[in-house]
């Protein structure tokens, strides 16, 4: 959308809305649906004369080639194709012909149910399924009309496929080229005649379920794929960010640049003054090239005021997180079902267990990076990012414009996984550019974007629970305390008021602790850990808060089951028992773990000494847009509490597939992700700072150390769900129930270390 | 000005001789899929070949790149279809594909030296290119795809005369 380029009004974004938008079309072209009022009108800016556009979402050229505008941030789950493919399904295009380009923030490119462009949650395909459907109906209904007007016959008689049109009886037919060639494809849509058309069920489907090749995957084989990090303007300079000793809270007392000046190439440093409070304490130094912006910033001196945060270290957010969970007043109530208090008194048997997860930084392999540049009023803003809508208000507020100045060219994300949700790379690159007054690519080094990440908080969770005499899980208490990463973004329509409406508390901290078991007496209190929220402002991790809650729950789970002295899968299958709220979601979750542990062959075979299989099943995300996901996990222990993962056999139900290799490799990547997290990635704070800067100490999952994965896909022809992040969320507590199984060693803290497995073995 | 030989042209770059061989090549020669990880030689994002050795670009310098044979994954192949490049749209191995650049470069340097390589040898090759989208069993696949067609390939060629 590089031709797009201007915005002549918008709206701020209306994130309360969850109502569906009909995009408008773009003006004076033949078809479209009617406009929204109050959404912009820069369609005509880059809408070719005579292409037919029934949609924002897609345009049709006379060559027949169909180019989709995917409005998500494209990270490499291949979104982009995938809503190809949803409108491919129904337009009744040939895939050969269909092109995919990455949308501009303009409004008009928002979700239809999130009303902004944010991109995350798993949330995508299920949330654009229908509006990306209805679009692709749309247009084969436009132009079957139209080449029924020109063939004299019925458009009912009209048979849609390959992108062309064809009339069985008459034996005539004709391409969608020559339908926009003719210029008659004129039919137009009202937001209400687009929800009554009627879908194709799932058994007429040609292309949802057909693994057909991923669009972008050429351009990614050749290097001519273009990320944030790849954009090149005439006349662009290069920043270096300068980082302050500290995470968070520090400010620059002084910058001496005299020994910078002596660098060539180098122009200028630029002091930060972030009043959005996204960064604290940087400054740019600015030169032409990045190798000479490098060495500047190695030869500038910057004299600090460290801030409130600078003998903070991990142990001390944790023993935070222990003072809150201790007090009774603390947090807020996101499930209150039943009385805890009295369950757990007259329970047969109490359990109680801490569990803990360390920081974690999302390093995606692109460095966070931006490119600003302003022209006349407008600023321009190349990078890759996954809330658009925020991260140009962002943007606005470094340059100290109104955000209908600020265009958003979004590119492919070198990797996301929540990282570019957030907007602190905005910052330095629109301050950079107008303090020199040319375009700027700020690029972190990537000490600076590990030492800065928006990272996975530090968690620390209580759990107490309370068997009855039968072995029956009767009560549970369960504290999270953490970072709140979504509060921080600062829109109240991201938090959920508390059960009690005593206060809006973050709910991308505690969901999953909302499982679908049945718990009679069930409270989770989420507490916000301030001192670790203003340290180390965190970020939403793939998967977010499941990442954590069911490390604990799944692992307390299976503990409750050991002293029950039950199998730990069919205590789980037990619970999965369907009763009220939990009626429909159990059953799939406990299908799912079923077909796990038979693929698995779980309780089949006897293993060897030392060795042992583990369960978990999750509902990650939210409860509202669950996927269903099993694991076991199969691993062999050594007497030294080194731990060999064996095999991990996932599941999953899925509902629908649209793409089912797709699919598969966001399961399996999502598993890795798991365990690199579970065993190979941890990071800590100390004296306000993160200690591990590059690949060295913070060491995510290499080739070799690479299971077995299996992986199950079901779709049961349910809706299509979410597929990037549950599997990230099963594969913890199903290594740490295996290790329980090979040794009797219990782990209740990320990552799990041999250091830890061997101390837990009992003697 | 240090001149360079890189996908078979020879260039005069404007850089000082301790210029990182990876800032020249994206930002001066504009070829960016080359790609900037860590900076420290541990990610592999910014592999190219030295004379036909995989070699981080991040850590070599534009004098001792001089006067050798630079290869990009734009210089691989003339049209984007080596071997490897096939396998890896045939496995659709990449997800972001950041790192894709780097792990074919790097596998190319294996599968010149290597027609046969183990799923081992791979691993050994292999285990330096991080992917923080997890690909790695396709990439393995590719690899092992593209190596079995390079035999073939080189198979039919040897048996045609006959």
């Amino acid at each position: 959308m590089n031709s797009h380029v201007k915005i002549t009004a918008s709206e701020p974004a209306d994130l309360s809305r969850r109502s569906f938008l009909v995009g408008s079309a773009a003006a004076g072209l033949a078809l479209g649906y009617s406009a929204v009022p109050g959404l912009i009108g820069a369609d005509q800016a880059f809408a070719a004369a005579g292409n037919f556009d029934p949609s924002v979402w897609y345009s049709i050229a006379p060559d027949g080639l169909v180019t989709v505008t995917c409005g998500k941030a494209d990270m490499g789950q291949h979104i982009a194709s995938t809503m190809a493919q949803i409108i491919c399904e129904e337009l009744g295009a040939n895939w050969k012909d269909m092109r995919v380009q990455l949308a501009s923030n303009d409004p008009k490119f928002n979700d239809p149910v999130l009303g902004a462009q944010i991109t995350g949650g798993s949330w995508s395909t299920m949330m654009n399924f229908a509006a990306m459907s209805r679009a692709g109906a749309a247009g084969r209904m436009a132009l079957t009309e139209a080449a029924a007007a020109s063939m004299g016959v019925p458009a009912g008689e009209l048979v849609v496929r390959d992108s062309m049109i064809s009339h069985p009886k008459s034996k005539k037919s004709t391409s969608f080229a020559e339908v926009v060639k003719s210029g008659k494809a004129t039919k137009a849509f009202t937001p209400e005649e687009l929800k009554a058309i009627k879908l194709k069920a799932p058994d007429q489907y040609t292309m949802i379920g057909v693994s057909v090749p991923q669009l972008d995957i050429p351009s990614k084989v050749n290097g001519t794929a273009k990320y944030g990090i790849d954009v090149m303007l005439p006349g662009m300079v290069y920043g270096k960010i300068v980082m302050p000793p500290v995470r968070y809270g520090a400010t620059v007392k002084s910058v001496d640049d005299a020994a910078a000046k002596k660098v060539p190439g180098f122009i200028k440093a630029v002091t930060l003054d972030d009043k959005t409070g996204t960064t604290s304490g940087w400054v740019v130094a600015v030169a032409n090239s990045y190798p000479n912006a490098k060495k500047a910033a190695e030869a500038l001196k910057v004299t600090y005021d460290n801030g409130p945060n600078a003998k903070l270290s991990s142990q001390s957010l944790l023993d935070e997180a222990k003072r809150l969970q201790a007090q009774d007043d603390s947090g807020l109530f996101f499930v209150k079902d039943g009385d805890t208090a009295a369950a757990l008194g007259s329970a047969a048997k109490v359990l109680e267990a801490e569990y803990t997860t360390n920081i974690n930084i999302h390093a995606p392999l692109e460095p966070m990076n931006a490119t600003a540049q302003q022209q006349g009023d407008i600023w321009h803003i190349y990078s890759g990012n996954q809330f658009a809508t925020r991260s140009g208000a962002i943007a606005a507020a470094a340059a100290g414009v109104d955000p209908k100045f600020v265009v958003m060219h979004q590119m492919w994300l070198g990797g996301g996984f929540g990282r570019r949700l957030d907007a602190d790379m905005m910052v330095p690159a629109v301050q950079a550019a107008k303090a020199v007054g040319k375009p700027v690519k700020v690029i972190y080094s990537r000490e600076n974007d590990m030492t800065m990440d928006y990272s996975r908080p530090l968690t620390y969770q209580k759990i107490k629970a309370g068997l009855d005499a039968d072995g029956k899980l009767v009560a549970m208490n369960h504290d999270v305390v953490s970072a709140w990463p979504t509060k921080r973004w600062g829109i109240p329509d991201f938090l959920s008021p508390s059960v009690d409406k005593k206060g809006a508390l973050d709910a991308f901290t505690v969901n999953g602790a909302d499982f679908f078991y049945s718990v009679p007496n069930h409270n989770v209190r989420a507490i916000l850990n301030e001192m670790a929220h203003n340290a180390t402002p965190s970020g939403q991790l793939r998967s977010v808060a499941p990442g954590w809650t069911f490390w604990a729950v799944e692992s307390m789970i299976d503990e409750l089951a050991h002293a029950a002295g039950k199998d730990p899968a069919l205590f789980r299958v037990a619970l999965l028992d369907g009763k009220g709220k939990n009626d429909g979601g159990a059953q799939r979750l406990r299908n799912t773990l079923l077909a796990a542990m038979g693929m698995a062959g779980y309780g089949t075979k006897a293993l060897p000494k030392g060795e042992g299989m583990g369960v978990a099943c999750v509902s990650s995300q939210e409860r509202a847009s669950a996927s269903w996901t099993a694991c076991v996990a199969h691993v062999a222990v050594a007497p030294s509490g080194e731990v060999k993962v064996k095999k991990l056999t996932v599941a999953t139900d899925v509902g629908t597939q649209v793409h089912p290799d797709n699919i598969r490799a966001q399961v399996e990547g999502a598993a890795l992700w798991g365990l690199s997290l579970a065993m190979y990635e941890k990071a800590t704070l100390k004296d306000g700072a993160i200690e591990q800067t590059n690949f060295d100490r913070y060491t995510p999952l290499r080739m070799s150390q690479v299971p077995e994965v299996a992986v199950s896909v079901i779709a049961n022809g349910e809706k299509a769900t979410g597929v990037g992040e549950p599997a990230v969320t099963v594969v913890a507590p199903a290594l740490g129930n295996a290790i329980f199984n090979a040794c009797g060693a219990r782990v209740r803290s990320l990552p799990i270390t041999a250091e830890a497995v061997k101390g837990a073995m009992k003697a | 000005m240090p001149n360079l030989t890189i996908n078979g042209r020879t260039m005069s770059v404007d850089a000082a001789g301790d210029t990182p061989l990876l800032w020249v090549i994206r930002d001066q020669l504009q070829m960016t899929g080359t790609k900037f990880g860590c900076g420290a030689g541990l990610c592999g994002a910014c592999t190219v070949h030295l004379n036909g050795e995989a070699v981080r670009s991040c850590q070599t310098s534009v004098s001792d790149a001089s006067g050798k044979k630079i290869t990009t994954i734009e210089g691989l192949s003339a049209k984007g279809d080596h071997p490897l490049q096939k396998a890896w749209v045939a496995e659709q191995v990449p997800q972001c594909g950041y790192c894709q650049s780097g792990q074919i470069m790097q596998a190319a340097s294996l599968l010149s030296k290597n027609a046969n390589p183990t799923r081992e040898e791979v691993v050994a090759h292999m285990d330096g290119n991080l992917c923080r989208c997890m690909t790695y069993s396709r990439i393995q696949k590719a690899i092992l795809r593209a190596a079995a067609d390079m035999r073939t390939a080189s198979n039919a060629g040897e048996r045609r005369p006959t």
